[in-house]
């Protein structure tokens, strides 16, 4: 039988200059190798299909549309395209000349008889509050409205005299804005176009972005202090005793978040357990319990409990490949124990503070319900209002613009976390 | 694996018998839950599933139209009939989310009078009919405060005459209104102070004097609550929720009548309602003369029709005379503010963002 | 690491107050799971310990929450117990009905995310994958974006093709949310494996789907069950989406608990929050056992 030192003896049998080798058909080595990979890729390509799909479709899918719905608003435009064609000439200085009052009558009457003027005057409330009943109210006049229009509009209700809200239609008719993202950090155009903030009294999104980074800054850095010790602890002990405790960590990780909230309502009320244990070590008196729940301290204090674990286990995964004769070696060399575990223990542990600490802040940024619950009035993050948006004001273009910036916060963080731990390095204990 | 395969069959079958049971021709009554859903499912939703042999799915939601913009705007709507405020209900027929309802095809007065006249002004809605008037006052635990006892508005804002917290719902209605009333604007003028920017300047500098003091609920559930647990002192409160509490569970709980705010909630049909005509037949049962005087047993509210005020007697546990109880009675009426649906639906978003940034700074 | 012999003073009483600290620590975690047992048995309707409890008098202690599980949402609960009682117990009562769900949903959420996770994980691990590093980012991003940008992007979505307030819509987004951690799981248990099994199966005569269900799925068989465990735990205890996404009809057991803690904070959500505590703990011993019989198919021993 041929062996391949034939084939290959064959190949440069003639001239001593390499043929190129083949395969047993007859086929070069090489293609053969080419068409081998392609093969392998394929299969596992298409090992990989199925899921890259399902999660297109179910998850990446569904949060494009939303971003889309961000800048795009197209409510107007649909509602009273006359008016919008007749805008795009109006200049933005003085009133609107008269064809685009008369654009607009028309419009009204269709939009009365379609019922959907009111989804036009919600929309043009978003950017010029109090709007919303002059367009209702205009809209039941209109089918009496006669040529010269513009006086008729007027007279029916003086804000159609207004720059400002003709201003705020001609923004609004433009399918694609800029305005919620503005919005979202509480900035505005102006009549004129420029960018400016909006009145004091409604600034609020900035404050809030800020809010939830230094919250989320505060609590990842009370996980670290309060999780580093016990990793070390559990790192440290034999593997029996460490894995009996690591059952102290692993349950209130695996208990489902609600449960763990509620614990801590439960726990934290002015008439729950820790005050009624305070007043019974007379700590405080029974009138003046401290007000730890409903607040930034209930946020702060619940918050850091459910994320602990997720700051501890990392850091156990990298301190269980730390051996110790590093320690020892070097308070032979004559470190004091301070000295060795700062200089030599800290270091090696840089990757588990830097897994654990990036996990906590993107997973802290991020979070809804907890904040929700017990987070009263000065303890809410900007992931409430999205869902105030989505669920009170309705005003889902500016859910869909506050989610995008902080998606666009995450996807810096996370990639921060590939490129400082790698995300394929991840391990859950 | 086997064993995970089968679980997951048989936990399959159960919830698509499950879920197949609930949805064959049942009316979705949709209210604010609690003791407000009880009274209608003893006045309304029982006599009617008496009458007609039709199932009710009663479900429970916090206000707001978000969810019957959402089912209706994708098209999926499950929810058929809805209790809404006054605000709710014009905003959602605007947008087209409701369909408009014909008052002709409402029951008449047992005089003969028809629907149209006998309903209180204001009550009849272009898409809603309305079944009571509630309103948005505030309350104490009398055992709690000894001496002088709270009676005016001003009182409620008054930290040092009554020291403790205060509960508030967590919205810019009423409070606002409640903030000029006690700072001496007469109950007529509420509404024009408040359309100007240095009056609702004024409102919120009137809550800024309390605001370390509150504690904020959403839930009509929840101020009977906080007094019971003693976490607040007073609070605003639906007075229905209070009077329940205190005729039915025996809590020591006064009511405030002074600067109370009055409004309507009605019932509306969604747009695209998968039993229309049940919803139809059921809204027309709930809005009769003597449903509404019935449900007036189970919970302190007033009907909304005229016909029903002589027949409203007494409640449930027959000791007390429901009468005063109601919000329109007119010893309650002396300083009150009916609610004005009209300024809120222009101004409640741009209000909204600004009590929230007000909350959160 | 026990205190060296050559520890001074300042070193021994730093050894006794770590341990200390650390004890403490570990108690802070602890506490607030276990606290919830204990107060689920108060027979009045507060949420913390009764006088009468703190001396361990039997009538401050009672079952009342438990039974109000099963009680609550009935039509008709002081019936006796017969098959009406039992069929209106199934059907109406609101803690069944969302015990019920939870588990249909989390059970279809996780039989998804296993099989096309590791099928993925398969494609993965294998060298000549394709952009493996952005793909796999891709699939991890689940678990890193904030769900209530994931609810909020799927509710638009959904409710536009009609999946919303419907058991599929719940259970696809689960799904979703669930595959990081069979990926995860999978892929870990895949570094560790030894590609001339595959080989060696090949080399006797084995076809693909022979060798994967005969070879390789046996050894993975641990990753496989530890990812499908934490894709239930999440699909179990996840509540933004259902927030969202789900009707009255798909309540699972934690939406139930939210409207509960909104609304009306009574006992019953702690009944229901330390049958869950005891879940979590069969659970956890569940892995711990896997992780050990891992361990002995490796050959490899705790020290």
């Amino acid at each position: 039988m041929a062996t391949i030192s034939d084939h290959i003896a064959a190949g440069t049998a003639d001239d001593g200059v390499g043929q190129p080798l083949t395969a047993a058909d007859g086929t070069p080595l090489k293609k053969k190798l080419a068409q081998a990979n392609r093969r392998a890729r394929l299969r596992a390509t298409l090992l990989v299909a199925p899921l890259l799909l399902f999660v297109l479709i179910t998850f990446v899918v569904p949060i494009g549309q939303m971003l889309v719905q961000s800048f795009y608003e197209p409510t107007f435009s649909q509602v009273l395209p006359r008016t919008t064609a007749a805008l795009q000439s109006w200049d933005g200085r003085d009133l609107p000349d008269e064809s685009v009052y008369a654009a607009f009558a028309e419009d009204l009457k269709d939009a009365r008889a379609n019922r959907t003027i009111g989804q036009v005057a919600t929309r043009v409330n978003y950017a010029h509050a109090g709007s919303r009943s002059a367009f209702t109210s205009t809209a039941r006049k209109a089918e009496r409205f006669e040529a010269p229009f513009k006086e008729a509009l007027i007279a029916a209700d003086e804000d159609w005299g207004d720059r400002e809200l003709w201003s705020a239609m001609k923004w609004a008719s433009q399918g694609y804005t800029s305005e919620f993202y503005l919005a979202a950090v509480d900035r505005t155009r102006d009549v004129d176009g420029n960018i400016v903030m909006v009145e004091e009294y409604r600034q609020i999104y900035v404050k809030i972005l800020l809010r939830t980074l230094y919250l989320a800054g505060l609590i990842t850095g009370l996980c670290l202090l309060l999780g580093y010790p016990v990793a070390y602890l559990l790192a440290s002990l034999p593997t029996r005793t460490s894995n009996l405790l690591m059952i102290l960590v692993l349950l209130p990780f695996w208990t489902s978040l609600l449960v763990r909230t509620t614990a801590w309502i439960a726990l934290l009320q002015s008439q729950g357990v820790v005050n009624d244990i305070l007043v019974a070590l007379r700590f405080i008196d029974d009138d003046s319990r401290l007000q730890m729940i409903y607040n930034q301290t209930g946020t702060i204090i619940a918050m850091t409990h459910i994320l602990l674990p997720f700051a501890i286990l990392p850091l156990f995964s990298v301190m269980k490949t730390i051996p110790p004769s590093y320690m020892r070696a070097a308070r032979s060399l004559g470190a004091t124990p301070w000295t060795a575990f700062w200089r030599v223990y800290v270091p090696q542990t840089v990757p588990g503070i830097a897994a654990g600490v990036l996990l906590v802040f993107i997973l802290a940024v991020g979070y809804y319900i907890t904040p929700a619950l017990v987070g009263g009035q000065d303890g809410q993050l900007i992931s409430n209002f999205i869902a105030l948006h989505m669920q009170k004001t309705l005003n889902w273009s500016m859910a869909a613009a506050l989610g995008g910036i902080l998606l666009a916060t995450i996807l810096v963080l996370y990639w921060l976390f590939n490129k400082m731990v790698g995300i394929d390095r991840l391990k859950l204990g | 694996m086997k064993t995970v395969l089968k679980s997951a069959l048989l936990a399959t079958a159960f919830g698509v018998a499950a879920a197949t049971a609930a949805s064959a021709g049942e009316l979705t009554v949709v209210s604010w839950g609690g003791a407000y859903t009880k009274s209608q499912v003893e006045a309304y939703q029982k006599p009617w599933m008496a009458k007609t042999g039709n199932t009710i799915r009663s479900e429970d939601y916090n206000g707001g139209i978000a969810e019957i913009k959402a089912q209706v705007e994708a098209g999926n709507v499950t929810w058929d009939i809805v209790d809404v405020e006054l605000s709710d209900a014009v905003r959602a027929c605007d947008e087209g989310l409701v369909i408009p309802i014909d008052p002709a095809i409402l029951e008449p007065a047992p005089d003969g009078t028809p629907a149209v006249d006998d309903f209180i002004p204001g009550t009849l809605s272009e898409c809603g009919v309305a079944t009571i008037v509630w309103s948005t006052i505030y309350a104490y635990d009398a055992d709690k405060i000894d001496g002088d006892t709270p009676a005016t508005i001003e009182d409620f804002f008054d930290l040092e005459k009554f020291p403790g917290k205060r509960g508030m719902r967590k919205t810019p209605k009423a409070n606002l209104e409640f903030a000029l009333l006690a700072d001496g604007v007469p109950a007529g003028d509420v509404y024009e102070i408040l359309a100007s920017p240095e009056g609702v300047e004024r409102a919120f500098k009137k809550l800024d004097t309390i605001k370390d003091s509150v504690v904020w609920w959403e839930a009509g559930a929840q101020p009977p609550q906080l007094l019971a647990d003693g976490e607040v002192v007073m609070t605003t409160a639906y007075n229905g929720r209070i009077f329940n509490a205190a005729a039915g569970e025996n809590k020591p709980f006064e009511i405030v009548w002074d600067g109370q705010i009055w409004d309507i909630d009605l019932w509306v049909i969604l747009e695209g309602a998968p039993n229309k005509e049940e919803a139809l037949d059921f809204l027309k049962f709930s809005t009769s003369t003597q449903a509404l005087a019935d449900q007036a047993t189970w919970i302190s509210y007033g009907p909304a029709r005229k016909s029903s005020a002589p027949l409203v007697g007494m409640y449930q546990d027959g000791k007390t005379d429901m009468g005063p109880q109601m919000p329109t009675a007119p010893e309650n009426m002396k300083n009150a503010v009916q609610n004005n649906f009209e300024f809120w639906a222009d101004h409640q978003d741009e209000l909204n963002e600004r009590f929230n940034a007000w909350l959160a700074g | 690491m026990s205190l060296p012999s050559y520890a001074g003073p300042l070193e021994r009483t730093w050894y006794y107050a770590f341990r200390i600290i650390c004890a403490a620590i570990l108690i802070f975690l602890i506490t607030p799971i276990l606290i919830v047992i204990p107060l689920s048995f108060n027979a009045e309707p507060y949420f913390t310990f009764t006088p009468g409890m703190l001396q361990f008098e039997p009538e401050a202690y009672s079952l009342r929450w438990y039974e109000d599980i099963l009680r609550n949402g009935m039509a008709d609960p002081d019936a006796p117990k017969g098959w009406a009682w039992f069929t209106d117990l199934w059907q109406n009562a609101q803690w069944i009905r969302a015990m019920r769900n939870s588990f249909f949903i989390g059970i279809s959420a996780t039989i998804i995310a296993t099989v096309l996770g590791t099928l993925a994980a398969l494609g993965l691990s294998r060298r000549e994958m394709p952009y493996r590093a952005l793909i796999t980012s891709l699939l991890i991003s689940p678990m890193i974006v904030p769900v209530i940008i994931t609810a909020t992007g799927m509710f638009f979505f959904y409710a536009s093709v009609g999946l919303a307030s419907t058991y599929i819509g719940v259970i696809l987004a689960h799904a979703a949310l669930g595959i990081p951690f069979v990926i995860i799981t999978v892929t870990a248990t895949l570094t560790g494996f030894d590609q001339s099994l595959i080989r060696a199966a090949n080399s006797l005569g084995a076809d693909q789907t022979t060798t994967f269900f005969k070879v390789i799925m046996p050894l993975i068989l641990p990753g496989m069950i530890s990812g499908a465990l934490f894709a239930f735990v999440t699909s179990f205890d996840e509540v933004v989406v259902v927030l969202f996404l789900a009707d009255i009809e798909q309540r699972t057991i934690p939406r139930q608990m939210w409207s509960g803690i909104r609304e009306q904070i009574s006992p019953t959500i702690l009944a229901v929050a330390t049958i869950l505590v005891l879940i979590s703990i069969g659970l956890l011993t569940t892995v711990e056992l896997l992780r050990r019989r891992s361990e002995r198919l490796r050959g490899m021993s705790p020290g």
